[in-house]
């Protein structure tokens, strides 16, 4: 009987199967639709923009003036130094801050997180202008260091990679701490009570058990800040002194000086492709689909 | 918005009762700079001739090839820098200009072009902090790169426009040989290599005229390369700077009409109007730029004082380079490129 009543029903399940696809298809398309129409239009738009020359006819005029020109390999060289070392040092300040935020009690640890999104909430340009101000030569840390005694003449910390680096670092911590602290927060806290029990030291069980519990907030946010950072302009453009030159400000300049969009397009298609080929090497190690805060 | 709101009903009123009819919308780029054409130049040429103006700020020539290219061209004049506007008229982006309409025959010649016709003259210039060099700071070009007599630190241009022909005086080219030696990648290249010896003691390669007179002002470095109304305004702020004259570039900004502009004829007839010496000669009395039109010097509104100061009384310009657009037309995008080359080293 079993046997038999199988096929019946597993043909009813098939049918009930592809309607319900069909339906959630039929529901997700509005949303398709929109991604359609606000990411893959344009930047189809982009790569047929990056292929016509100065006379608006085809032409691979603006890729091969990336290769002959050793400019544009230097400044995606900076773009992506200039990339990795403020995610690292976010990485460094931010993680050990989250970690010390999870362990306040709430109302404190409320408190602190709106000291890191106050800022967030203040003005990007404000915030590196303010930047500008207290670190250059005749600035307030140089002042007030001055008269400590602390050095004696004026430091360099600004107009250069030092001072891009400190800004870029201070915009971009919350988006490495907010996910950090939120999947610190979601560990159990008796996880580390087991582990020492079972005899791990501190450091065994912070390592054992608790990092590789944060990792799904870690590599969200590292990538979060990784990529938001490639494409940044008014932070490097304002505190690297003009030495600086990240392709977004390379972008700005080729479409005052070439006579089509073309030349920028290009730039911006190689950054593309680029963030792409490094998400796709991050997602062989990482769980990709944590950055959307999925999962849990 | 307001005061171009009052403006626009000011002279709509008087255009009905009885002059000539028409508006134009002037493009400019803002701030302390529009602010004394808007006084010298539009305000009053607008209630003189019933023209309405309405001012807007923009982005440069790529707002103009924007608009050209969308076929969506709301601007009927915009100000310039003349290299920019020589390149958008060789890209077809501008109407050649009637000087049947417009009377240039008190202009310096060099100061106006098919596309261009030339609003004010500034000049590039070297300038110092008073408190490092005192008033006897550098007096050459060759002073500017010489850092065992003036120790300290340098800005410089961050892109190709006016940071070459320096370069190459101070290496020795006399001033009348510059363009000619420029004319090929070697004499871009020599003038990079000159740029490169002076870099270590360059700071701040700088992007913006703002950006250089704070850089003197906060005393950020000791010396800059510049346009002078910025020190003057700097200067006039409490800054600790002074500027000379000798070996500076002397350029102009201009004003152009993009093809098809909604109301080109009015445009030219205003540009006829703002171009007259009774307007030019008030434009001194709000930013320390020169006029294009020589007969400014003659109404009795620009002192005798005051036109020692400006980059284009006579003596002045007789110690300066005028910028050659022809080289700018011709060698710009390839020297801006080998330009980025040596910053990026």
């Amino acid at each position: 009987m079993q046997a038999q009543s199988e096929p019946l029903n597993a043909a009813g399940l098939r049918r009930d199967g592809l309607i319900e696809r069909l339906s959630l298809f039929g529901l997700a398309s509005p949303a398709m639709l929109l991604i359609l129409v606000i990411l893959v239009v344009p930047v189809g738009w982009l790569f047929y923009v990056s292929f016509m020359g100065a006379d608006g006819s085809f032409s691979l005029e603006n890729y091969e003036r990336m290769i002959d020109r050793k400019s544009y390999r230097r400044i995606f060289g900076t773009t992506f130094q200039v990339s990795f070392l403020t995610t690292g040092l976010c990485i460094m300040i931010g993680y050990p801050l989250a970690y010390f935020m999870s362990q306040l009690p709430d109302r404190l640890a409320n408190i602190a997180l709106i000291t890191v999104l106050l800022p967030f909430w203040t003005s990007l340009l404000v915030r590196t202008y303010a930047w500008l101000v207290l670190l250059q030569k005749q600035g307030l840390v140089n002042n007030w260091a001055i008269s400590l005694g602390l050095w004696e003449e004026p430091i360099k910390m600004v107009h250069n990679m030092t001072g891009t680096l400190i800004g870029m670092v201070h915009i971009m911590l919350p988006f490495l701490i907010l996910p950090v602290y939120g999947s610190m927060r979601a560990i159990n806290r008796d996880l580390m009570k087991a582990a020492s029990n079972l005899g791990a030291h501190p450091r065994r069980a912070f390592w054992d058990v608790f990092f590789p519990l944060t990792m799904p907030g870690l590599s969200a946010g590292a990538l979060m800040v990784f990529i938001l950072c490639l494409g940044f302009f008014v932070t490097p453009a304002v505190l690297g002194g003009g030495k600086v030159i990240m392709v977004s400000m390379k972008i700005v300049s080729n479409i005052e000086l070439f006579v089509n969009w073309g030349a920028a397009s290009a730039l911006g298609v190689v950054l593309l492709v680029m963030t792409m080929i490094i998400l796709w090497i991050a997602s062989r190690f990482l769980k990709l689909e944590n950055i959307a805060g999925g999962g849990h | 918005m307001k005061r171009t709101a009052t403006l626009t009903v000011m002279a709509t009123l008087l255009a009905s009762t009885a002059m000539a009819e028409g508006e134009v919308t002037v493009a400019s780029w803002g701030g302390s700079y529009q602010d004394a054409q808007s006084k010298a130049l539009f305000e009053p040429a607008a209630e003189n001739t019933g023209i309405a103006v309405k001012q807007e700020t923009y982005g440069g020539m790529s707002d103009v090839r924007l608009q050209v290219s969308t076929g969506q061209v709301t601007l009927d004049i915009v100000a310039s820098g003349s290299g920019s506007a020589a390149r958008a008229g060789a890209e077809g982006l501008l109407e050649p200009l009637d000087y049947d309409v417009i009377d240039v025959s008190d202009f310096y010649p060099t100061l106006k072009s098919t596309y261009c016709v030339g609003g004010d003259v500034f000049s590039t210039v070297y300038a110092w902090n008073t408190d490092t060099y005192g008033e006897d700071g550098p007096q050459s070009w060759a002073d500017f790169w010489d850092v065992e007599k003036f120790p300290g630190s340098r800005a410089y241009r961050g892109s190709v426009a006016g940071a070459l022909e320096p370069a190459l005086m101070a290496d020795g080219v006399p001033p009348e040989d510059v363009y000619e030696v420029l004319s090929s990648e070697e004499g871009i290249e020599r003038a990079l290599d000159k740029i490169r010896e002076l870099r270590p003691n360059i700071d701040v390669f700088w992007s913006s005229g703002a950006q250089h007179a704070q850089l003197m002002k906060d005393g950020e470095v000791d010396m800059t390369t510049g346009w002078n109304g910025r020190f003057d305004n700097a200067a006039k702020d409490g800054a600790k700077v002074t500027y000379s004259y000798n070996q500076a570039l002397l350029d102009y900004d201009c004003f152009a009409i993009p093809k098809g502009a909604p109301n080109k004829d009015t445009a030219m007839a205003f540009l006829a109007e703002i171009s007259k010496a009774e307007y030019q000669d008030d434009l001194p009395k709000y930013i320390t730029y020169g006029p294009t039109n020589k007969a400014a010097y003659d109404t009795g509104v620009i002192t005798a004082e005051v036109a020692a100061t400006l980059p284009s009384s006579p003596e002045n310009a007789a110690l300066q380079l005028p910028i050659s657009l022809e080289w700018y037309a011709e060698w710009e995008t390839v020297a801006a490129e080998m330009y980025q080359e040596m910053l990026t080293e």
